[in-house]
């Protein structure tokens, strides 16, 4: 039986969204909030905002900025590196790299820091050559560990064993039917790797990945410790000298701010990119 | 006599406690269709994976055109394993087609199609991908090249996957139950382009629990149970009069399913 025609039965087209009184109640709040910041900011004059803008682009800083930069791009690529020695064929290779995430990881990195900066004291000749033999070539460590190298060493080894794993992860949810195809059609291991697996694994690696890099970008801040002029390094410099504390951290919080929106921008550029076919 | 495309002899493999496959012997000469038939866990899948080298055997050998795959005698006598590496240029030689398709997802159709002879056999990029345009129309899909494997049908997907191993102008075609992952109406179409290759005298070995295909198609029946070749002949032989009784119950309980 067909259902009766009828008038009375409500349409959903002429429904109203509920009522949320509460909502306005919130925008209020939240009106009131930000009209009290930017009223501080423009009527503080502790704030110094000319004096930001003054040191914003001042080479010190900028170039602060590219150790910051540099840095963070060396300990990352180092950090894959780990990783794949971690997933070599060759077992004494990935147990190496297994024992130095073990250890590697535990440290804290203002520790490692201070550690390898120090490293002069516990081993004053670096030497290369034959173990337990004669010796190639040997440098005074203190001369070969400035604050730069230190700062490269201890930020790499710290951060290695996190970008280590989250690789790994990566590498090892792709699915094994991929690689029983690309070894079924006899594809190269290298060509396998480049362009069936890491490809596929780099979805699920970037958002963790993401994260890593930016921790790592603001944990270069601890380099001023062993007196290297980093982002922070060089607004410290700047304001030990003027007194200017306050501006010249604003310098370095914006540019943190500047940096991490950028890495942000990127990974979702590049999710976006490698989650075609998903 | 001419030496057989495929030569398996006494071929074994365990998983753990379990026994998969146990002195196994087959041989498929050029132009044959070879279907394989038997009960689930009877070590059909095995015996594919094992001769397309995806696991490594255990006992006795696998030869194509009468070339030893996976083991070879180095210049002492010594027969040896050959590593993943080298075994890659053998593998070459064969397609296969999974149950789960495994298409590359990050690749378009086309490209899935293409990347294995521009990268293993060096084919120059045109030539390549002229001719993965030729096979995926071969296969009814000359339109899906631009798409991505997610975007097509199990049906569609399992075809674009035929023609990636049909790229490698492979010796020898094996299907890994390929029609098992698909909704019943989407089998036909994979049915029919496999028919057309066994009509091409495409050599093929192919596990199926589709008897009518076998019945249809092969040129020999093969049927395994509790990884040995119970029995094996003609389709009219297997189907019309089976002599073990392993095999009788095995046709009956389909002959049941199906009716």
């Amino acid at each position: 039986m067909d259902p009766a025609p009828t008038t009375q039965a409500p349409d959903a087209r002429d429904s109203r969204p509920e009522r949320r009184p509460w909502l306005w109640v919130a925008w209020v709040v939240l009106a009131l909030l930000a009209a009290q910041v930017i009223a501080f900011v423009l009527r503080s004059d502790r704030l110094e905002l000319p004096v930001v803008g003054e040191y914003l682009f001042a080479a010190p800083v900028l170039d602060g900025l590219v150790t910051t930069i540099s840095l963070t791009a060396i300990a990352t690529v180092l950090g894959a590196l780990v990783c794949l020695a971690r997933l070599s064929s060759l077992a004494p290779l990935r147990y190496l790299a297994a024992a130095w995430i073990a250890v590697f990881r535990s440290v804290p990195p203002l520790v490692q820091l201070l550690f390898w900066f120090n490293l002069a004291y516990l081993v004053p000749v670096l030497s290369i050559g034959i173990p337990f033999g004669p010796s190639v070539g040997e440098w005074s460590a203190n001369d070969v560990i400035t604050p730069w190298t230190a700062a490269v060493i201890g930020l790499s080894l710290y951060n290695s064993p996190y970008s280590a794993e989250i690789i790994r992860s990566g590498l090892s949810a792709v699915p094994r039917g991929q690689l029983e195809a690309a070894s079924s059609l006899g594809l190269p291991a290298r060509d396998t790797f480049f362009r069936i697996r890491l490809p596929q694994a780099t979805r699920i690696i970037l958002p963790p990945m993401g994260s890593q890099v930016i921790s790592l970008l603001k944990g270069t801040s601890l380099v001023s410790v062993i007196a290297m002029t980093d982002l922070l390094g060089a607004a410290r410099e700047v304001y030990t000298r003027t007194f200017e504390v306050v501006p010249l951290l604003i310098v370095a919080i914006v540019w943190y701010i500047v940096l991490v929106a950028v890495l942000t921008a990127g990974q979702s550029w590049l999710e976006r990119r490698f989650s075609r076919g998903y | 006599m001419t030496t057989p495309v495929l030569r398996v002899r006494g071929l074994g493999k365990r998983f753990g406690d379990v026994t998969a496959l146990a002195d196994v012997d087959l041989d498929v000469a050029e132009g044959e269709v070879v279907v394989v038939i038997g009960p689930s866990g009877s070590g059909k899948s095995t015996l594919v994976r094992c001769i397309d080298l995806l696991e490594e055997i255990d006992a006795g050998s696998v030869e194509l055109d009468g070339e030893l795959l996976g083991l070879r005698v180095d210049r002492r006598g010594v027969l040896r394993r050959m590593p993943a590496r080298a075994t890659a240029p053998q593998r070459r030689r064969m397609g296969m087609v999974f149950q789960s398709f495994n298409l590359f997802s990050h690749l378009t159709v086309e490209r899935n199609v293409w990347e294995a002879p521009v990268r293993s056999l060096g084919e120059p990029l045109a030539e390549a991908r002229a001719r993965a345009q030729q096979l995926l129309e071969r296969v009814g899909l000359g339109h899906k090249g631009d798409a991505y494997p997610v975007q097509l049908s199990g049906g569609q997907q399992q075809r674009v996957a035929i023609a990636r191993a049909l790229a490698m102008r492979p010796r020898l075609m094996l299907f890994d139950e390929p029609t098992s992952a698909l909704d019943p109406e989407l089998v036909g179409e994979v049915l029919a382009v496999m028919t057309s290759l066994a009509q091409e005298r495409t050599t093929m070995v192919v596990v199926t629990h589709e008897l009518q295909f076998a019945r249809e198609v092969a040129t020999r029946v093969v049927f395994m149970d509790a990884g040995r070749v119970v029995e094996q002949g003609t389709p009219d032989e297997v189907f019309g009069n089976p002599r073990t009784e392993r095999l009788q119950t095995f046709l009956q309980r389909f002959s049941a399913a199906a009716s």
